[in-house]
């Protein structure tokens, strides 16, 4: 490294300290958001030039000359030589789901900073370490994916594990995607009418593709884009009209209903007309969105409103219950350290990897790339008063319903806002009401609109804005429900063709309705749990998802150590082991909390055990099903923190018999093969 | 100028990608079939039958 390098890099490193010490040491006035801004970019930056480069050299043994899948079993479907930069922006287009937005906005209820610092550090040795090895070692394997890997390296048990930990993941994921639909849309007639035109909007789009402009799907989205622009407009007409206004005005049950619905007409009907369409169009908006969202906050560098730390961190936040350990670290998954990015980076990305460096770019810096969305969605919720983001966010069973019964609570939690300013928040959004809107959505929402307005239209526009945003929420957010519906529906015919051939044939229509009807009774279940929970469900549900989704993170960190042992690395092996030490703290604490906690507010069996009791009051009728559900929510952490520990202990074993010498040591690497001498450039 | 031309053709590239447009080329090569309605919809229909797509 040059002198001149040496002196930029210092140079880097300083500001990065020095814009962490204003964030991590300021307190009783209010920061701008360019230190939070400036503390990320400068910490990938050092994190990307000096760690990555260290594990590309040390642990993976990156090799240029080592021709990757890509380039050895080029097919032109999956395996196709790509350049480093549109892998990386097909990989970011793939991970970046509305995880590292939501997050963040609920975390921000302990206060900006340890929310800000756990996205730093648990990208930049967590989450950014996990897909690169796993993206690495999937490329070294031909592209296996991680259930693949898991069977391969660890056992029969990880691959099981693994199946079952993908499958509850995604089961929870879409009834928490599904609740946070419903509280934004709920009783929001311009919002439900908006949302509702996608699904024409993106018909008309499956029927353009197909029969008018076969493949031109960018211009076809653009297309589909101007119709939703019209739409949230027309969502105005909508709100002022009585008569249309109060068609469009459901209930949380009746968009539960439709939603449910939907996931299973979208799980199937051809791709092409519904699913397809819909994927292209939330993905031109949510690359889009995130654009405008970066030039916003660079532009406007606005001021964080929320205060480092607030009085939540002890354990009793409003939004869910919990103390920071290990509550922050499992809201904040996405933008830290996702295990579901690991499927991502064993699935795709890694067929289409030119040359082995580029996995550096792709994988860690990809995630990179994901963790400042997520600094973004910090931004937007504490740009917020206080008072407001708990008015929104705050449950009904906390807060009550009623503006004045609200703003006192809030006011005496020394948030001070008054009834008058919940009014006026709601109407300057053309909304009847704000409150009670758990699921981080709207608040974003607010937040976004709040930042965008100021840089266009002001007040006149704040309404449009906020629905733009909840817009582009609740369709990147609808998009996921459909896809991972279908997902699941593939892999649970996967698995019943095991038991009965015919379910695993997946073009058989009655094994389609049979296992897409499974699939979203599961995560109906749980929907249906979430919009009759008084604490508004988001305390109930978003804490296992974040649980489930950080297991498999533990699986995937699993995996990674133990090839990096097998291939004679062991002294390196801390790389992974790091994260995954803290992740089985994280995931074990929060377990164990979730399920024996004394609290009722966090404990599933003591809220269980309340309702018996009597000292929780709940409606007769419905105090069996009450007890029932929070029996089985426990019995699903128990059952995956249990099949977790399993594929833990079978690592452990397996690493004691590598390094004790009582097994040689056998990877699944494919040979090597030299790389062509011109392969795809940069 | 050039490496202005260059930056807007990589980005061009990438949207295609992430779009799915350069995968339905390979896919019509692959195929050798010339585009048309019906092999679109199997084009699409084989490219969502990849198991995840999407992350959360």
């Amino acid at each position: 490294m040059t002198l001149m390098r040496r002196l930029l890099w210092m140079g880097v490193a300083l500001f990065s300290a020095a814009a962490i010490g204003v964030i991590a040491l300021r307190r009783g006035e209010p920061i701008n958001a360019l230190w939070l801004v400036t503390a990320a970019l400068c910490t990938y930056a050092i994190g990307f030039r000096f760690y990555s480069k260290f594990i590309a050299a040390k642990v993976l043994l990156l090799d240029d000359t080592r021709a990757t899948p890509a380039e050895r079993l080029e097919n032109g479907r999956d395996f196709v030589r790509t350049n480093k930069w549109v892998v990386f922006g097909h990989h970011f287009a793939a991970i970046a789901g509305p995880g590292p937005l939501l997050g963040p906005v609920l975390a921000a209820q302990f206060g900006y900073l340890p929310g800000t610092i756990w996205i730093l550090v648990g990208a930049v040795l967590g989450g950014c370490v996990q897909d690169f090895v796993i993206l690495s070692f999937s490329m070294r394997r031909d592209g296996k994916s991680l259930c693949q890997m898991a069977k391969e390296e660890i056992g029969k048990v990880g691959g099981f594990v693994s199946f079952i930990a993908v499958l509850s993941i995604i089961i929870i994921l879409l009834s928490v995607a599904a609740l946070i639909v419903v509280n934004a849309l709920k009783n929001s007639p311009w919002g439900t009418f908006t949302i509702a035109m996608t699904i024409p909007i993106a018909l008309l789009m499956g029927i353009y593709l197909r029969t008018l402009r076969p493949g031109k799907v960018l211009e076809t989205s653009a297309l589909g884009f101007v119709l939703v622009m019209l739409a949230i407009l027309g969502g105005q007409f909508v709100s002022h009209h009585p008569d249309l206004a109060k068609m469009f005005t459901l209930s949380a049950s009746q968009i539960a209903v439709a939603i449910i619905i939907y996931g299973f007409a979208a799980s199937a009907v051809p791709v092409w007309l519904l699913l397809a369409p819909r994927d292209y169009l939330s993905t031109f908006v949510k690359l889009g969105t995130i654009m405008l969202l970066a030039a916003g906050i660079l532009a406007l560098r606005p001021t964080l409103q929320m205060p480092a730390f607030t009085r939540f961190i002890d354990g009793t936040g409003p939004i869910f219950a919990g103390k920071l350990f290990p509550f922050a670290f499992i809201t904040i998954a996405c933008g830290a350290i996702s295990g579901f990015h690991s499927l991502i980076a064993s699935g795709t990305t890694p067929k289409l990897i030119a040359r082995e460096s580029h996995a550096r770019m792709v994988g860690y810096g990809g995630m990179a790339a994901e963790s400042f969305v997520a600094i973004m969605a910090m931004i937007a919720a504490c740009t917020l008063t206080p008072g407001a983001y708990f008015a929104i966010n705050s449950p009904a069973g906390v807060v009550g319903t009623a503006p004045a019964e609200v703003a006192a609570t809030i006011s005496s939690w020394n948030f001070p806002i008054t009834a008058s300013d919940i009014t006026h928040l709601a109407s300057s959004v053309g909304e009847e009401s704000l409150l009670n809107r758990t699921g981080g959505a709207p608040a974003f929402a607010l937040g976004m609109a709040q930042i965008f307005s100021r840089a266009l239209g002001g007040e006149r526009l704040i309404a449009i804005w906020y629905h733009f945003a909840i817009m582009f929420e609740a369709l990147f957010i609808l998009t996921v429900l459909d896809a991972g519906t279908r997902v699941a529906r593939f892999m649970l015919q996967d698995a019943l063709g095991h038991i009965w051939q015919p379910l695993g044939k997946t073009g058989s229509y009655p094994s389609i309705l049979f296992t897409s009807a499974l699939v979203v009774a599961g995560w109906g279940f749980f929907l249906s749990q979430g919009i009759r929970d008084p604490l508004g469900g988001m305390n109930l549900l978003w804490p296992i998802f974040g649980i489930a989704n950080q297991l498999l993170a533990t699986v995937a960190l699993c995996v990674a150590s133990t090839i990096i042992i097998k291939s004679g690395l062991a002294r390196y092996a801390w790389v992974t082991m790091v994260p995954l030490s803290w992740l089985v703290a994280v995931t074990f604490a929060g377990s164990w909390a979730k399920t024996f906690d004394s609290n009722p507010r966090i404990g599933l069996l003591a809220h269980a055990a309340g309702l018996a009791s009597g000292t929780i009051s709940a409606k007769a009728a419905d105090l069996p099903r009450l007890i029932f559900n929070d029996r089985l929510d426990a019995a699903v952490v128990g059952m995956l923190v249990i099949m977790v520990a399993l594929i833990l202990v079978e690592s452990v074993m397996e690493w004691w018999r590598v390094l004790s010498g009582r097994k040689h040591a056998v990877t699944h690497e494919a040979p090597y093969v030299q790389a062509e001498a011109l392969g795809v450039s940069s | 100028m050039k490496r202005l031309r260059d930056f807007v053709a990589l980005l061009a590239t990438t949207l295609k990608e992430i779009f799915d447009e350069n995968a339905y080329a390979r896919f019509l090569a692959r195929t050798a079939t010339p585009p048309s309605a019906e092999a679109y919809a199997e084009f699409v229909q084989e490219r969502h039958s990849a198991p995840i797509r999407r992350c959360c």
